[in-house]
């Protein structure tokens, strides 16, 4: 950039101080743009997402209960996002089958991998609530889901202890992509007790626009976070081997990780 | 003549060697210290993280450009929705809805040039950070910036409240909010006195930026958060619901952007170079006035 050379030794205070504030505005709006590309910087924005994380679990205990509504507050359509109509053939066949052949699988750190039907997901103790939905775009819906609390399935399976995460596998390739969609949590959200695998919206099996046959609700979470389609439920140490590394579909396109803001 | 003519009433050029805003020497004016090193660090920190605050919170709007009341989306009847649609002639316009009105905002809101395109997007580009389209970098920038308003605001706040120095020079007194019509009377004519403290309109306005606006964006900012939901749902609830908060966020915002419009119009007309002075140095030129009753500003009543 080049700048006029009109300053003298005898330039006045006042124009310096009068043009600081529309220097600082107008360098401020060019300058953000051109730093936003910096990679650094990309990593400085990035860490200020371990501060809301930190301040949260602060605040947020690990008991504290996301706001359950009233039946009469239920949306009268649950507004559908993401992928709607997963195309692949395996996928399509689940349907036409009514999902009698799906299995979901839990693995990795544990000391008892499992595979459970839907039915058997069913005959497990359930939990139900009424909750609101909260899209990163600044949208909401509210819902009533039915499902297995996440904290059973895992005292089955025992997770050993490295396990850190739990990363929920999907069966969709999110807008046609080549990557399936991912998603995952820490053990705190895991555990939680409105963390469930919800097989049922609105006292109806789970729609395919919304999730069918399985889907994650994680209510302290935003809505990227709730997983669609899940088929596998892996308990890991880092994130580092699966897919971009970042710990979700949309975390290795550069949304953060923790997703409760 | 009164004294604490503005540059408007008397303008000088601006070759003068003293600068226009600057009342005569004869008039008897002595600089003072105004604003603390604290309070002027305070103030340009918060213009910056306002204006980025601002232009993130335009880009994370137009990813979801419509707001509504309560606790969800009614889709179909927002309260304000800013988007593109076919006129009349086929031609894509944008739009902006406000409580079931609609008005032609094209190339500016809902459609507007887009790297020489036009295209459909609520705020233009020259309005959002980033300028595309990125509601993440959008969502990092507004995050950023809130971590270092939101502590100084609420530290700042706290100082006011718990410093007599900081209470008097804030909050009005009994005389100056009696004084308040004759003050409007002068800012009507474009006569600005510069004395050591506020008169009471200037100490209102801070009253309400200071200790309704910016909490309240802090507050409805956190209560869109839902892990704050989960922490502390009185939130929610003060506020009648998630979407409520997130429009009022929105008119509070742009009710700052209202107070920034007045503060630079009334900065540059009541003497531009005092006041830029004083908030960045710190002084301030005072005009004292002469005892007689005639010219006291609280014997007009």
């Amino acid at each position: 950039m080049s700048k006029p050379e009109s300053s003298g030794p005898n330039r006045s205070r006042r124009r310096l101080l009068s043009g600081m504030a529309a220097l600082g505005a107008g360098s401020l709006l060019a300058g953000c743009d051109r730093i936003t590309d910096n990679a650094s910087v990309k990593r400085a924005l990035g860490s200020v997402e371990q501060l809301t994380y930190k301040a949260q679990r602060l605040i947020a205990s690990r008991q504290a209960l996301a706001q359950e509504f009233d039946k009469s507050q239920i949306a009268p359509v649950f507004r559908p996002n993401g992928t709607t109509n997963p195309q692949e053939d395996y996928y399509r066949a689940w349907v036409e089958s009514d999902f009698a052949d799906w299995r979901l699988t839990i693995d990795g750190l544990v000391e008892e991998p499992m595979t459970l039907s839907l039915d058997e997901l069913g005959a497990m103790p359930s939990r139900t609530q009424i909750t609101r939905h909260d899209c990163v775009e600044g949208w909401s819906c509210i819902g009533q889901w039915t499902g297995v609390p996440l904290a059973d399935l895992l005292d089955r399976v025992r997770p050993r202890d490295q396990a850190r995460f739990v990363v929920f596998h999907c069966a969709d390739h999110t807008y046609g992509g080549s990557d399936l969609y991912y998603e995952s949590l820490d053990m705190v959200e895991a555990y939680h007790p409105q963390t469930i695998l919800a097989y049922a919206l609105n006292d109806a099996a789970l729609p395919v626009a919304n999730g069918a046959p399985l889907r994650l609700r994680a209510e302290r979470q935003l809505g990227y976070k709730q997983a669609k389609y899940v088929m596998r439920v892996e308990l890991v140490d880092s994130f580092k081997n699966i897919h971009g590394g970042k710990g979700g579909y949309w975390e290795d396109r550069g949304y953060d990780w923790w997703a409760g803001i | 003549m009164p004294s604490g003519i503005g540059p408007v009433a008397n303008p000088k050029p601006d070759s003068s060697p003293r600068p226009a805003s600057e009342p005569e020497a004869s008039e008897s004016s002595r600089l003072i210290k105004r604003h603390s090193l604290g309070t002027r660090l305070w103030h340009w920190t918060n213009f910056l993280c306002l204006i980025v605050l601002l232009m993130s919170g335009l880009q994370i709007f137009n990813a979801h450009p419509a707001l509504y009341w309560g606790e969800q989306s009614g889709f179909s009847d927002p309260f304000i929705a800013i988007h593109a649609q076919a006129g009349n002639d086929g031609e894509q316009r944008g739009v902006v809805r406000v409580a079931g009105y609609t008005l032609d905002t094209t190339g500016v809101l809902g459609l507007s040039d887009d790297n020489g395109q036009l295209r459909q997007r609520a705020f233009p580009r020259w309005a959002t950070l980033p300028g595309d389209k990125w509601l993440t970098m959008g969502r990092n920038w507004h995050f950023l910036a809130g971590w270092i308003f939101a502590p100084s605001v609420v530290a700042y706040l706290l100082y006011t409240v718990i410093s007599r120095h900081r209470r008097g020079s804030i909050f009005p007194t009994r005389r100056q909010l009696r004084a308040i019509p004759r003050t409007l009377v002068d800012h009507a004519r474009f006569r600005f006195h510069h004395e050591a403290d506020y008169n009471g309109i200037q100490k209102l306005t801070y009253v309400l930026v200071l200790f309704v606006l910016l909490p309240m964006m802090i507050l409805t900012g956190l209560t869109m958060s839902p892990s704050i939901n989960a922490a502390w749902p009185l939130l929610t609830e003060l506020f009648g619901g998630r979407q409520s908060a997130r429009t009022l966020h929105f008119i509070f915002a742009f009710s700052l952007v209202g107070f920034f419009f007045v503060h630079i119009a009334l900065v540059l007309v009541s003497g531009v170079f005092n006041n830029l002075r004083s908030m960045v140095t710190g002084r301030y030129r005072i005009t004292e006035r002469p005892a007689g009753p005639v010219n006291r500003e609280d014997s007009h009543e």
